[in-house]
């Protein structure tokens, strides 16, 4: 077998380890909150025998660990519940949820991450001179404001002032593509702005290490202009640190837009845990936890698995 | 006369340098350097490290490393003062009329492409020739510079071929574009002595069947006398001597270049051994953890008191890995070590403070073997401290009998390494490991990254300190000059194991087992037409067998 091929599927188990860890803890986490699902179903004033049987009815008597291992049973197989706040499936609800968020997530991917590695690798060309450094302080400018109040600031001016774009996000099936788009503009700029600069900086940095390199000198003493030795020779060098880092970013453009989602009233995950949470919705809780997660460490999987792909000595042993 | 292909004069180059607990400022490198090249002709520069030979060599492309810039003179290429142009004319000019081979072949091939897609970069980049066509100009470069399988070789990555092949790659690479001028930056001295010889007569054949010029840098002045036509001795940014090989080789007229061309002529006289060893390695068998193959195959081999064993052999033959094994970092599958008649636990976490105070080691590259941040008083004081108890005045006085011991005087004691020289810092390690006052000091290529002159020195000093306080050497090196001047008794490694081992007259007078005598032939000798006396004995040799 080729050595890649078992370094991968070590890799492939390994997350899968790790994701079966992480179901394990989202549900003791919920298990050792106060009070149980029948209790906030039936609300305080419940009598001790309601509560009873509504427990009997939930299946709620059943030891954790048995519960545990339905729960997981169903959620393999997609069935994550009920909701006990309007009794919908959950599958289909954050389905359509998860849709949304992947749409928003996915554009401000598309659009922030050609360009923090095309500023990366300009910052690198420009290094020290005005170029480098007013793309580094715009871009640490962007990443030290909160993200609501870029969402704020960037609401007031281009869609309250100039009436560009909708200031609410709202979206749903029966939009076109570019109707869809002219809706989530501003939330993806506000996605795109918090993210540009740690991709942005990590490609500086990876590319100025690699940029020491013997093979750099070579390069330039081929004729080579300074751009196509930054982008032909160094950047193929740099590429693991930078999908690393471009991976965990898309992780939290997933799992961290919450505030965001919250901002421009977007109908994705984050709006909806956050409600959820507010009414002590254990089961969607539980399920958005397990969904962030998997998208968590599934990301960074991709991401080890590429930075072994992109190692030339892996990939052609000798 | 023809129009000379590369005229240098008067050329200046300085550079920016940062010394400690200073400010930054110029200081000049290289003071006024002039000299010509005609076409299809090879220049030698030669020297120290420190003597600007590469600056002065990447100069001719008009590039500066780090922070050097060149501040005055000019450089003609082809007839135009490259350092008066724009540019994108410099651009044309490198990897076009001017090509590079550097040092480390390793180093200077992007890890991430094909050897192939780097070698005719500069050609199509520079719209020299088109990507089918230097493919194909590629291809005859490699047969011409007899890499195996040529038609193939390029589709392989850096990683994939050895050290001596990317050299030969890295040729292919400068000559690919057809220049009219190679500067060939120490191409050889990375490579095995057995390898250098091949890549040696495979860069001297390829020079002379393109016509190419080039400039031929080498701190190895019997490389040079090989492949030149002319020599430029340098030392510190100035020429010492220019002339013609024969010239400098057989009548050299300054002092400087005596001492260079005389280099490596300690006489040692051997020493007879006594009944019992100090240090006796017994059928060592050794693997690395995680690994299915032994690097070492049943070694035995003696070392006498106060006398020099020499384990010989070319990267890969397992002499640093025999030297990990003696000190208990690699405990060896197999075999024994008696050590000042005692059995030496394999493990070092096992050994007494007395077992590690009597075995000391000295490194190849001092710079790291030395911690930056304490002062040569405190690194020399350290194991006068751990192993004797020595505190204050006391120690004190016995750092400054180390530093006199060493020829360095007492000056150097609240110095730190970032402030010495490449021979000093080796020195400061001498007298570190003397402090702990060994019965044996293990050295391993103590002088291969030192120039040559300087590694006299250390070698002068390692001997002084024999007679004086009878320590042994367990001396490890490819180099067999250094053998010469050292040894006692030596060991020849091939391939984890030791096909040669006696006195030094035994294993250096004939008849000659079949690898020692290809080490032998391939050591550089300084006079002209080594090269190819050497290479046709090869052919007849292999022709009558």
């Amino acid at each position: 077998m080729h050595p890649i091929l078992k370094i991968i599927a070590q890799r492939l188990a390994l997350s899968t380890l790790l994701l079966l860890a992480a179901s394990a803890l989202i549900f003791a986490g919920t298990e050792i909150l106060p009070g149980d699902v029948a209790q906030s179903i039936l609300g305080q004033s419940a009598t001790e025998q309601s509560l009873a049987n509504l427990r009997e009815e939930l299946g709620l008597n059943e030891p954790a660990i048995s519960r545990y291992f339905s729960w997981l049973g169903n959620a393999l197989q997609g069935d994550l519940g009920i909701a006990l706040t309007n009794g919908q499936q959950i599958s289909e609800s954050v389905g359509s949820r998860l849709k949304n968020t992947l749409f928003l997530a996915g554009w401000a991917a598309i659009i922030s991450v050609p360009l923090a590695i095309f500023l990366g690798l300009l910052a690198v060309r420009y290094r020290d001179r005005w170029p480098d450094k007013l793309i580094s302080a715009v871009t640490l400018t962007s990443i030290s404001i909160p993200e609501f109040l870029i969402g704020y600031l960037l609401m007031y001016f281009i869609a309250v002032k100039l009436g560009w774009f909708s200031s609410v996000a709202l979206i749903n099936d029966n939009m076109s593509l570019l109707e869809k788009l002219n809706a989530i503009a501003l939330p993806v700029m506000v996605l795109v702005l918090v993210v540009l600069a740690h991709m942005m900086r990590m490609t500086r940095a990876a590319i100025l290490n690699v940029m020491q390199s013997a093979y750099i000198e070579t390069a330039e003493l081929k004729g080579l202009s300074g751009f196509n030795v930054i982008a032909k020779h160094a950047f193929p060098n740099a590429v693991a640190p930078i999908v690393n880092v471009v991976m965990l970013n898309l992780a939290y453009l997933v799992v961290g837009v919450v505030v965001v989602e919250v901002v421009f009233v977007y109908p994705g995950m984050g709006q909806y845990l956050v409600d959820h949470v507010s009414k002590r919705d254990v089961p969607v809780v539980q399920a958005c936890g397990l969904i962030f997660a998997a998208v968590y460490i599934g990301l960074n999987m991709i991401a080890d698995i590429v930075s072994i792909l992109a190692n030339p000595r892996l990939r052609h042993p000798k | 006369m023809t129009e000379p292909l590369l005229k240098v004069r008067n050329l200046k180059i300085g550079a920016t340098v940062y010394p400690p607990d200073e400010k930054p400022h110029d200081i000049e490198i290289v003071h006024g350097v002039s000299f010509d090249l005609e076409p299809g002709k090879v220049l030698g520069l030669i020297g120290e490290s420190g003597a600007g030979k590469s600056t002065i060599g990447l100069a001719s492309m008009a590039y500066g490393r780090g922070g050097v810039m060149i501040t005055g003179g000019e450089v003609w290429v082809n007839g135009r003062d490259i350092l008066a142009t724009s540019l994108s004319d410099i651009r044309s000019l490198r990897g076009g009329e001017v090509t590079y081979v550097s040092q480390s072949a390793a180093a200077s091939f992007n890890p991430a492409k094909k050897i192939m897609e780097q070698v005719i970069e500069a050609a199509v980049s520079q719209g020299k020739l088109s990507k089918r066509d230097a493919e194909a100009k590629a291809v005859e470069l490699f047969t011409k510079l007899g890499l195996p399988s040529p038609e193939t070789i390029g589709n392989r990555y850096p990683h994939q071929v050895s050290g001596g092949q990317l050299q030969r790659c890295m040729t292919a690479l400068a000559l690919c574009p057809e220049p009219d001028l190679v500067v060939f930056d120490e191409p050889t001295t990375a490579l095995d002595v057995t390898t250098q010889i091949d890549v040696l007569a495979a860069i001297k054949d390829a020079i002379r069947d393109t016509g190419v010029a080039a400039l031929y840098i080498t701190h190895d002045l019997a490389v040079v006398a090989q492949v030149s036509d002319d020599i430029m001795v340098l030392r510190q940014g100035e020429t010492v001597e220019y002339g013609d090989t024969d010239q400098i080789i057989n009548k050299p007229q300054e002092d400087y270049t005596k001492a260079l061309v005389s280099v490596r002529s300690i006489n040692h006289e051997e020493k007879q051994p006594s009944p019992s060893p100090v240090l006796s390695c017994q059928n060592i068998t050794a693997r690395y953890r995680g690994t299915n193959f032994d690097v070492l195959h049943n070694v035995s081999v003696d070392l006498h008191p106060g006398q020099t064993l020499a384990i010989v052999g070319e990267s890969g033959s397992g002499k640093s890995t025999l030297a990990r094994v003696i000190t208990g970092l690699l405990p060896p599958s197999d075999g024994q070590i008696d050590f000042a008649g005692r059995k030496l636990t394999p493990d070092l976490a096992g050994r007494s403070i007395e077992d590690l105070r009597e075995l000391q080691m000295i490194y190849q590259m001092a710079d790291v073997a030395m911690n930056p941040r304490q002062t040569v008083g405190t690194i020399i004081g350290r194991p006068l401290e751990f192993y004797f108890g020595l505190r204050g005045a006391e120690k004190r006085k016995r750092i400054n009998e180390l530093l006199d011991e060493i020829e360095m005087g007492n000056g150097f004691i609240d110095r730190y390494p970032a402030e010495l020289s490449g021979g000093q810092k080796q020195r400061v390690c001498i007298a570190r490991s003397l402090a702990a006052n060994p019965k044996v000091i293990i050295c391993d290529e103590v002088t291969s990254a030192l120039d040559p002159l300087v590694a006299d020195g250390i070698l002068k000093l390692l001997l002084d300190l024999q007679k004086r306080e009878d320590v042994a050497y367990l001396f490890i090196t490819h180099d067999l000059a250094t053998v010469r001047a050292i040894a006692d008794s030596i060991a020849v490694m091939h391939q984890g194991k030791v096909v040669r081992y006696g006195s030094k007259s035994e294993v250096l007078s004939p008849p000659f087992d079949d690898y020692t005598d290809l080490l032998l032939s391939s050591v550089p000798e300084m006079r002209l037409g080594w090269l190819e006396e050497v290479i046709a004995n090869r052919k007849m040799e292999s022709a009558g067998n």
